[in-house]
C-alpha cells in the first residue's frame, strides 16, 4: 500500500488484529444506546401513512378534509400538495415520488400522510381519508411484465439521480425494462457445441425481507436554517443529495444525523422515508417523526427475486469452457438500487473461475410489487445459487469430487475472472482446502446426510470516494470523524482500533464521531463491505497525515529537521529527547488543550483506480441431514472461511461471517415473501419465518484467511456479505448429496423437499 | 385511568389510556427507551420486559395488566455503573451487533438463569427461542449465557 513501506504482520500489532471488546457494548447492554426511533425533539409531531389497497390503479380522487378535521390532526399531505418541491427521488433513476402522484404502482404505496400531535391521533385519522381508485391491469412478475402487450408500470422516462448511467430511455420504446445489461467474451455458442458436458437449468431465488429489527424511522426538522433529519439511513450522504434536490436546498443546509442503526443488511441503503418525513415537516413547520412498523417496512423494500436460466460447459478434462446466463430480476414498482443489483448480478454469475467464453444478459424489470433494492450480498446471492449448483452438477457428470473440480478451475491470485475488472486478490484455492478439511469431506457419510460447498467472488467496495478526519487533542486523546454508519457491523470499532494503532494512543482514549453530515467529511456510502477497506484506509492515512504535521511541530520544538526525528509509538524522539504527541502540541501552541486535524481523501487513482476495490470472497460449506419422512433439513455442520486480508478485530469478523451465513440459511430454508395475486400473504413476522436459536448448526467452524492481500489498511479487505452468498447453493448441493434430489427453487421448505423426494420415488418405482 | 406499579425498583403512578401497551407506557411515559419495539406481534422478543421476574412481550401486554406489579427493564438491571454479569458476558462474548434485540435478549436470559442457574445448550435454545436476533447467528449469545451463568455462580460463592 502506498505510504506504508514496511507493513506490520500479525503478531506485531498493538491494537489491530486483536479481538478488543466493542465500545458500543456498554450503551447497547444497558439500553442507553440511542437509535433514530429513540430521538425525540421539542414540539415534535407524528406522521402516519395511508397506503394504496391496489397494486396498480389510477387515483380518481383523494378527499382528506374529514381526516384533517379530526382531533389533534395538524395537516394531511397528499401527492396534490407538493407544489414548490420536486417530489421525485432515486439515486439511479429518479422515478420515485415521495407520495403517489396520479397513480399507484404497488399495493402498500404511500398515498397520503396524516400529521398530528400524537402518533395515535395520526393513526386514528387515517380511516377518514376517502380515496377512489380506478383499477388498472397489473404485472406481478418479470414474465408478465416482459409480455408483448404488458401494461406499463411507468409510462414515461426519467432522468438519473445522484448516479449517472442508469437512466432509462423509454422515449425509444416504452417497456417495463428498468435496466438491461449484456456482456460477453470469447465465443460461447461455439464452445457449447464442442463441450464434453453441458448442464442447463432454470433457478428461482425468492423474494426476501431483510428484517432489520428496527423498522425504518426518521425525524425531520425543517427550520429556518435548513433541514435536519435523524434517520436510520445507511448512506446519509446520498440521502442528503436527494433531499437537497427535492427541497432546492444547498448541501450545507441539509443535515443528516445517523445514530445507532438497528440492523441494515442493505435494506437501509439509499433514500427511504426521509423525503416523506421531511415533506411533512416542510408542511407543518415543526419537527415530525415517521416511524414505520415492521409490516410497513415489509411494504417498503425487499430484495430482487430472480429467475435465472443458465448453462455451463466443460471439456473432457474438466476445464470450464463456457457459461451463458439470462437473469430476470423482479425489481418491483420503483428502480431503487435494482439497476446496480442487475449490474452486480451479471458480473457475479461468473464466479471466481477462469471461463474463456461468457455471455450474460440481465434485465431488471418493473412490476406492480413492493420495490426491490439492496439486500446483503446483492446480486451475488441471486446468482451464486445457480452458478454453484451447476458446478456440482458438472462435477458429477465428470465423476469427480466437486472440491477437486472447483480447485481445477478457480482463478489464482492475480488472475482475471472478468477482463474489465481488477485481477483476483485472494487465494481461494487455499480457502477451499481449509474448508474441505473442516467439513471432513473425505469421511464417509451416514444415510440421509450430505455435505455441500460453494464459493463466490463479488466485485465489492463500490466507488472509492471516502474521506476521514482525525483530531488529535492536547491531552493525547483522538477523535475520528467519519461518515460511516454503525449498524452493528462494528465499523466504528474497527476505525477506532486503526486510529489507536497508528496514533499510539490507548484504545480508551480514541473515540469515533459521526455520521453527522454537518461535521463528518464525505463518505459515499456504508455498504458493499467497503468500510474497513476504504474508511479504514482513510483513517490510517489521516493519522499518518496528522503525524506528519506533528513531526514538523516537534522538529521546531526540538530545534532540528523533521527528517532527523524518529517516530515512536505515541510520539517522537531525537537524540536523547522524547516527546509525546501531547507534549508536542503543548510546545507548539504554548498552551494545553489545543488540537490538530489530520485528513485523508480517497478517490479513484493509484491502486484504487481499478475496480472493484477488492473481491469479496465467499467460501462456505454445510453438512445437512434430511428427514425422508418430513422433508425437514437439519443443519449438522456449518463452516465458513472469511478471506478478509487481515481481520482488524477477529471476533467481529467471525461474527459477521456467522451472521451472514445465518441469513443464507434463512433464505435457503424458510424465507420467502409470498404473493397471492396483488396481495402479500405473509407480510408480518408471524408468517414470515426467520432463523431462530433452534436453527443453529450443531457444529460450527468459523475460519479466517489472513493473507494481507487487499488494498485496505494492513492488507485488509471487506467481509460480512461473502459468507451469505454461497450458503443457499451449499444447502442445495448438500441436499443433493444426501438424497439425490436437485432443488432449483428456494427456499427448500420441508414441503418442497418432501414433494421432490416423492417425485423421485415415483420415478424410481 | 390511573396505573400504579413498580418500575425498576421505584414506585410509579401514571395517568394512561386503557389501550396503551406496557411497551408504549415504558417508552413514551417513563422514557425507558431500552424497551425496543420491533414485530409488534409477540414473535421477536425485542420488547421483552420482566413483570414480577417473568419475561413478557411488552408490545402486546396491556400496561394496566402491570398494575401493582414489579416491572424490570434493561435500565433497571445494573446498579449505576456496575454491570450485571449477563451484561458483562454479552460484551465479552460479542453477543450483540446492532444491539436492537439486546435489551430483550438480556432480560430473557436473566429470567432463564433465575430458574435454571446452569442450563445446557439445549435448555438455553429452548428457553430463548422466542427472542430473535438478525445479526449474530445466535451462537455468541449462547456462549454469553453460559459465561454469565459462570460469573453468577462465582459471585454467589464469593458472596
Amino acid at each position: 500500500m502506498s505510504g506504508e513501506p514496511t507493513r506490520k504482520k500479525p503478531g506485531e500489532f498493538h491494537v489491530v488484529n486483536h479481538s478488543v471488546p466493542r465500545e458500543d457494548g456498554f450503551a447497547k447492554v444497558t439500553g442507553r444506546a440511542v437509535y433514530a426511533s429513540d430521538v425525540r425533539l421539542d414540539g415534535m409531531a407524528y406522521a402516519k401513512v395511508a397506503r394504496s389497497p391496489y397494486a396498480h390503479a389510477r387515483i380518481r380522487s383523494l378527499n382528506v378534509s374529514e381526516a384533517a378535521r379530526q382531533p389533534g390532526v395538524l395537516a394531511v399531505l397528499t401527492g396534490n400538495d407538493l407544489e414548490g418541491i420536486d417530489p421525485y427521488y432515486g439515486h439511479a433513476v429518479k422515478d420515485h415520488p415521495l407520495l403517489a402522484i396520479g397513480k399507484v404502482r404497488f399495493l402498500g404505496e404511500p398515498v397520503a400522510a396524516v400529521i398530528a400531535e400524537t402518533e395515535r391521533a395520526a393513526y386514528e385519522a387515517l380511516e377518514f381519508i376517502e380515496a377512489e381508485y380506478e383499477e388498472l391491469a397489473t404485472v406481478l412478475d418479470a414474465d408478465q411484465a416482459l409480455a408483448a402487450d404488458a401494461p406499463l408500470v411507468h409510462e414515461k422516462a426519467y432522468s438519473g439521480g445522484a448516479f449517472r448511467g442508469f437512466e432509462d430511455d423509454k422515449a425509444q420504446k416504452p417497456s417495463n425494462i428498468c435496466q438491461n445489461i449484456h456482456f460477453e467474451w470469447g465465443a460461447a455458442a461455439a464452445a457449447f457445441a464442442q463441450a464434453a458436458h453441458v448442464v442447463e437449468g432454470e433457478f428461482y431465488f425468492p423474494m426476501a425481507y431483510a428484517y432489520a429489527m428496527e423498522p425504518y424511522v426518521s425525524v425531520a426538522d425543517f427550520a429556518s436554517n435548513g433541514l435536519t433529519v435523524y434517520s436510520s439511513a445507511q448512506h446519509p450522504f446520498i440521502v442528503r443529495h436527494d433531499l437537497s434536490k427535492i427541497f432546492g436546498l444547498p448541501l450545507n443546509r441539509v443535515r443528516l444525523v445517523v445514530p445507532f442503526v438497528g440492523g441494515g443488511y442493505g435494506s437501509k441503503s439509499y433514500t427511504k422515508i426521509e423525503p416523506l418525513t421531511s415533506a411533512c415537516s416542510w408542511r407543518v413547520r415543526r419537527p415530525v417523526k415517521l416511524q414505520l412498523s415492521v409490516e410497513e417496512a415489509m411494504l417498503t423494500i425487499r430484495n430482487d427475486d430472480a429467475r435465472v436460466r443458465v448453462r455451463t460447459a466443460v471439456d473432457a478434462e474438466g476445464q470450464l469452457l463456457a457459461r451463458e446466463a439470462m437473469i430476470h430480476l423482479n425489481t418491483g414498482a420503483y428502480a431503487e438500487n435494482s439497476p446496480l443489483v442487475a449490474k452486480k448480478a451479471a458480473n457475479r454469475i461468473i464466479g471466481p473461475y477462469r471461463i474463456p467464453n461468457v455471455s450474460v444478459d440481465c434485465l431488471a424489470v418493473y412490476t406492480n410489487t413492493v420495490p426491490a433494492s439492496s439486500f446483503r450480498g446483492f446480486g451475488a446471492t441471486q446468482v451464486t445459487f445457480p452458478g454453484e449448483s451447476q458446478m456440482d452438477e458438472l462435477a458429477e457428470k465428470l465423476r469427480t469430487d466437486p472440491i477437486e473440480f472447483r480447485q481445477k478451475n478457480l482463478a489464482a491470485r492475480g488472475e482475471s475472472v472478468h477482463p474489465n475488472l481488477r485481477a483476483l486478490d485472494a487465494d481461494l484455492s487455499g480457502d477451499l482446502s481449509m474448508l474441505a478439511e473442516a467439513l471432513e469431506t473425505q469421511k464417509p457419510l451416514s444415510p440421509n446426510r450430505g455435505w455441500g460447498v460453494g464459493v463466490s467472488a463479488s466485485d465489492a467496495g463500490s466507488d472509492p470516494v471516502t474521506s476521514a478526519l482525525v483530531q488529535v487533542y492536547g491531552d493525547g486523546s483522538v477523535s475520528v470523524l467519519t461518515g460511516s454508519t454503525e449498524m452493528g457491523q462494528g465499523s466504528h470499532m474497527v476505525l477506532r482500533q486503526i486510529a489507536a494503532e497508528e496514533m499510539g494512543a490507548p484504545i480508551e482514549k480514541v473515540r469515533v464521531v459521526g455520521p453527522d453530515t454537518a461535521i463528518s467529511p464525505f463518505e459515499r456510502s456504508t455498504g458493499a463491505s467497503r468500510t474497513t477497506t476504504l474508511m479504514g484506509r482513510a483513517v490510517l492515512e489521516a493519522c499518518q497525515e496528522a503525524i506528519e504535521q506533528l513531526k514538523n511541530m516537534a522538529a521546531e520544538a526540538m530545534k532540528t529537521t523533521p527528517q532527523r526525528l524518529t517516530v515512536e509509538r505515541g510520539g517522537v524522539s531525537y537524540q536523547d529527547q522524547r516527546l509525546t504527541w501531547s507534549e508536542v502540541l503543548a510546545r507548539y501552541f504554548g498552551m494545553s488543550g489545543a488540537s490538530i486535524v489530520g485528513r485523508a481523501y480517497l478517490r479513484r487513482v493509484g491502486d484504487l483506480c481499478m475496480l472493484p476495490v477488492f473481491w469479496e470472497i465467499g467460501c462456505a460449506g454445510v453438512e445437512v441431514s434430511v428427514d425422508p419422512e418430513t422433508g425437514r433439513i437439519g443443519l449438522e455442520k456449518l463452516a465458513t472461511v472469511g478471506d478478509v486480508g487481515l481481520a482488524i478485530n477477529p471476533a467481529m469478523a467471525e461474527g459477521q461471517d456467522l451472521g451472514a451465513a445465518t441469513m443464507g440459511l434463512g433464505i435457503g430454508l424458510y424465507e420467502e415473501l409470498t404473493y397471492e395475486g396483488q396481495q402479500l400473504l405473509n407480510g408480518n413476522l408471524l408468517d414470515y419465518r426467520v432463523p431462530r436459536f433452534s436453527d443453529l448448526a450443531k457444529k460450527m467452524d468459523l475460519m479466517l484467511a489472513e493473507n494481507q492481500d487487499g488494498v485496505g489498511p494492513y492488507g485488509a479487505k471487506g467481509g460480512g456479505e461473502g459468507s451469505l452468498n454461497p450458503v443457499p447453493a451449499c444447502l442445495a448441493n448438500a441436499v443433493y448429496r444426501a438424497t439425490g434430489v436437485r432443488l432449483r427453487r428456494l427456499p427448500m421448505t420441508p414441503e418442497r423437499v418432501w414433494q421432490a423426494l416423492k417425485e423421485r420415488g415415483n420415478k424410481d418405482a | 385511568m390511573k396505573l400504579s406499579f413498580e418500575v425498576n425498583g421505584r414506585p410509579v403512578e401514571l395517568e394512561i389510556e386503557p389501550q396503551e401497551t406496557l411497551a408504549e407506557v415504558l417508552r413514551n411515559r417513563c422514557q425507558l427507551t431500552g424497551v425496543k419495539i420491533s414485530c409488534e406481534v409477540q414473535v421477536c422478543g425485542s420488547c421483552t420486559t420482566l413483570v414480577d421476574g417473568q419475561p413478557v412481550s411488552a408490545c402486546t401486554f396491556l400496561a394496566y395488566e402491570a398494575r401493582s406489579r414489579r416491572v424490570t427493564t434493561i435500565e433497571g438491571l445494573n446498579d449505576g455503573e456496575r454491570l450485571h454479569p449477563m451484561q458483562r458476558a454479552f460484551i465479552e462474548e460479542f453477543a450483540f451487533q446492532c444491539g436492537f434485540c439486546t435489551p430483550g435478549m438480556i432480560l430473557a436470559a436473566t429470567a432463564l438463569l433465575a430458574e435454571n442457574p446452569d442450563p445446557t445448550d439445549a435448555e438455553i435454545v429452548s428457553f430463548m427461542d422466542g427472542n430473535l436476533c438478525r445479526c449474530t447467528g445466535y451462537a455468541p449469545i449462547v456462549k454469553a449465557i453460559h459465561r454469565a451463568a459462570g460469573l453468577m455462580r462465582e459471585e454467589k460463592r464469593n458472596a
